[in-house]
């Protein structure tokens, strides 16, 4: 029975530092990409349709919230298992670890962290199984990078809360059953709060005709006269805290994902090269490839351990979001990179679906704006380490 | 169920070309060992508490735990490991007939062979030792109202046979769709299920590896127009040699 011939990268055996345990979840969640991934998303990118389907094939296997406690319906794994599980779907497709981040981070994670024990009941177990699935309602129109500026409100009804805004390039947003949306209320305090697809006022349009995430759903959310129920907000958050605490758990986890983007495209790349012939030679033995090929290795080795140690600081509740913001930035950076070096090892083959290069690379280009931009994860770290605060002029 | 090198792996050999070099290796539950497995938990969910247990048993050192781990996170309910290395196909069948010889079981299902030495050897051996029937190169394996049916590759067709307990099956590709992947739940729970580590018994091993070779390396394409019948004949005979 011939497996895929992926062949994963780990230069510097940083595979002694897994557990077994790790090693058997990277395996499962391995073969389920090569199964139920691999063999269509090609065609569902080309097609810009998400296979929806896969949500619940990853529900039943326990990718949605794998750090969420049994009692609630998650794995009760560690930090590190979820960057393994990251890894490997997003050398699949970074629209597929897009809805797994979305679902557990941004969703499960909030609920879990902010919400009543009664919230925590009612969503998170149909949410791990896949059957529910979330979206998280933070950036608008108008205020994408400065979320502290929202404009979308709740005014107290007293039995309820009215919910009215609009939310844009929401991730799951025309598939959610429920969402997280954050808004200010009547002392211009963020509050977090469950919205249901149903409630009267909530729609959820998608937005078409991206060139990046092709198999994942983006769209709007919009809010006009929603009526809340008061049980519905987080009672245990106040502030733009909030929505920051599932960014780190968000962007963690793609500071793992983005490796698997890297290793997928490296591998591709290092397989031609090899194989394919110019002048006589394979083109892998020309310095020029060559010098492209050993900075990717080189790249990668650096992310796996930058984000294995962040894991490890994570497991420890010592993780800050300033570490979390570098190995976001440098990881998705340094992804994007191989992809338009691995791109142009494959010449011409590389622009074409038969391999996933060009796939990953647009993807990234989501992935590097998404949860802080580059830039923005620069300025976190400048502000960090010099004491001074460039976002604003 | 055996352990192997990932079907991807590069092989080496070690120092005089004697063994095989681990370094590097990832392992993974033999691929026939692993549709057996899938198989034995469909039996078990169709049969209302029919079937109580399944059990793998493996032969191996300590570094396979991981993969005997990964078994009963896909749903066995408890591993044996007997603590040796796997010497050859008559050790093995040994080991594990010693095992389990007063274990009370019903059906042993063993791969047609390990995808590393492809020896084919151990199920029949095992059957032996036990003296109990096997039955080689099951394609389905069914029970209907207790009675136990296999069907079997033969030259040209399927041949299907109604088997007595307990016996040997010997499994090949048919008998389940995929290999089951586990979920994150399943290797969770797998750390609580037994792995029990059992002493090897007294066994002789009957072979010895003299020396292990590699394929040689594949030579280039030699592309011949298709008309051009003549050079393709000239070639096969004076530079391939084949006719
Ligand atoms: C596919 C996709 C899915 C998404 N999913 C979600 C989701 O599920 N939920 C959600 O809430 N949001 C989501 N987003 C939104 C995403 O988080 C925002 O796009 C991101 O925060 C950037 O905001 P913006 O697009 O408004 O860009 P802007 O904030 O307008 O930034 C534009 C440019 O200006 C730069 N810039 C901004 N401020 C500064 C500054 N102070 N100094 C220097 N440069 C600056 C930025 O770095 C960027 O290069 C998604 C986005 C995409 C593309």
């Amino acid at each position: 029975m011939p497996g895929s011939v992926y062949t994963p990268t780990d230069y510097f055996q940083i595979d002694d530092l897994l557990t077994d345990d790790h090693k058997i979840i990277r395996s499962a969640i391995r073969d389920w990409v090569d199964r139920s991934v691999k063999p269509v998303i090609e065609q569902a990118c080309q097609e810009h349709k998400f296979p929806v389907y896969l949500l619940q094939e990853m529900g039943e296997l326990g990718m949605f919230g794998p750090f969420i406690p049994e009692k609630y319906g998650g794995a009760g794994l560690d930090q590190i298992s979820y960057g393994v599980i990251m890894t490997e779907l997003e050398r699949g497709d970074s629209g597929v670890r897009s809805a797994a981040s979305v679902q557990s981070s941004l969703v499960m994670y909030p609920i879990f962290s902010f919400g009543s024990e009664d919230q925590r009941m009612k969503y998170l177990p149909g949410l791990a199984s896949g059957k529910m699935i979330g979206a998280f309602g933070l950036t608008e129109p108008n205020h994408g990078s400065d979320p502290g500026s929202m404009i979308t409100r709740i005014k107290d009804m007293g039995d309820h809360y009215l919910l009215n805004g609009a939310k844009m390039w929401i991730t799951n947003s025309s598939i959610c059953d429920i969402a997280v949306v954050w808004a200010k209320d009547d002392e211009d305090i963020i509050r977090g709060l469950i919205v249901e697809r149903g409630m009267e006022g909530f729609t959820a349009p998608e937005t078409h005709n991206k060139w990046s995430l092709r198999a994942s759903v983006t769209g709007e959310l919009v809010f006009d006269n929603v009526k809340v129920p008061k049980e519905n907000i987080f009672p245990a958050i106040q502030g733009l805290k909030g929505p920051l605490m599932c960014l780190n758990s968000a962007r963690y986890g793609i500071a793992w994902g983005a490796i698997g983007a890297a290793m997928d495209c490296y591998d591709t790349a290092l397989r031609y090269a090899k194989e394919r012939s110019q002048f006589n030679k394979p083109i892998a033995a020309f310095q020029l490839t060559q010098k492209k090929l050993a900075e990717m290795v080189t790249e990668i080795t650096k992310a796996q351990l930058l984000a294995w140690r962040l894991g490890v600081l994570k497991n420890e509740d010592r993780a800050t979001p300033s570490q979390i913001s570098m190995a976001k930035r440098n990881n998705v950076n340094m992804a994007l990179e191989i992809a338009r070096e691995s791109r142009q090892i494959l010449g011409a083959m590389g622009i074409t679906g038969d391999f996933p290069i060009m796939r990953h690379m647009m993807n990234l280009e989501s992935v590097i704006t998404y949860e802080g931009t580059h830039d923005i994860h620069l300025l976190i770290t400048g502000h960090d380490i010099t004491g001074f605060e460039a976002f604003h002029q | 169920m055996s352990t192997v090198p990932d079907t991807t792996t590069k092989i080496r050999f070690a120092g005089d070309g004697t063994a095989f070099d681990v370094t590097g290796v990832q392992w993974i539950i033999n691929p026939w060992d692993e549709l057996s497995l899938t198989r034995a938990l469909q039996l078990k969910e169709e049969s209302n508490g029919a079937i109580e247990k399944v059990t793998v048993i493996s032969v191996g050192l300590k570094e396979t735990e991981p993969v005997i781990r990964k078994a009963l996170a896909i749903g066995a309910d408890e591993a044996i490991r007997i603590d040796t290395a796997p010497l050859d196909a008559y050790f093995v069948a040994k080991q594990i007939a010693g095992s389990i010889k007063d274990d009370g079981f019903d059906i042993v299902l063993c791969g047609i062979d390990s995808s590393d030495y492809n020896g084919s050897l151990v199920g029949g051996m095992l059957a032996e030792f036990l003296g109990i029937p096997s039955v080689s190169s099951i394609s389905a394996l069914n029970i209907e109202n207790g009675e136990v049916s296999v069907n079997r590759e033969i030259d040209g067709g399927k041949e299907v046979l109604s088997v007595e307990l307990p016996f040997v099956a010997i499994i090949q590709k048919g008998v389940a769709l995929e290999p089951r992947i586990p979920s994150m739940r399943g290797i969770m729970m797998a750390r609580k299920k037994p792995l029990n580590v059992k002493a090897p018994v007294e066994a002789d091993s009957l072979t010895e590896m003299i020396s292990f070779e590699q394929l040689p390396a594949k030579a280039a394409c030699k592309m011949v127009e298709e008309d051009n019948v003549k050079e393709l004949v000239d070639l096969l005979h004076s530079e391939a040699k084949v006719i």
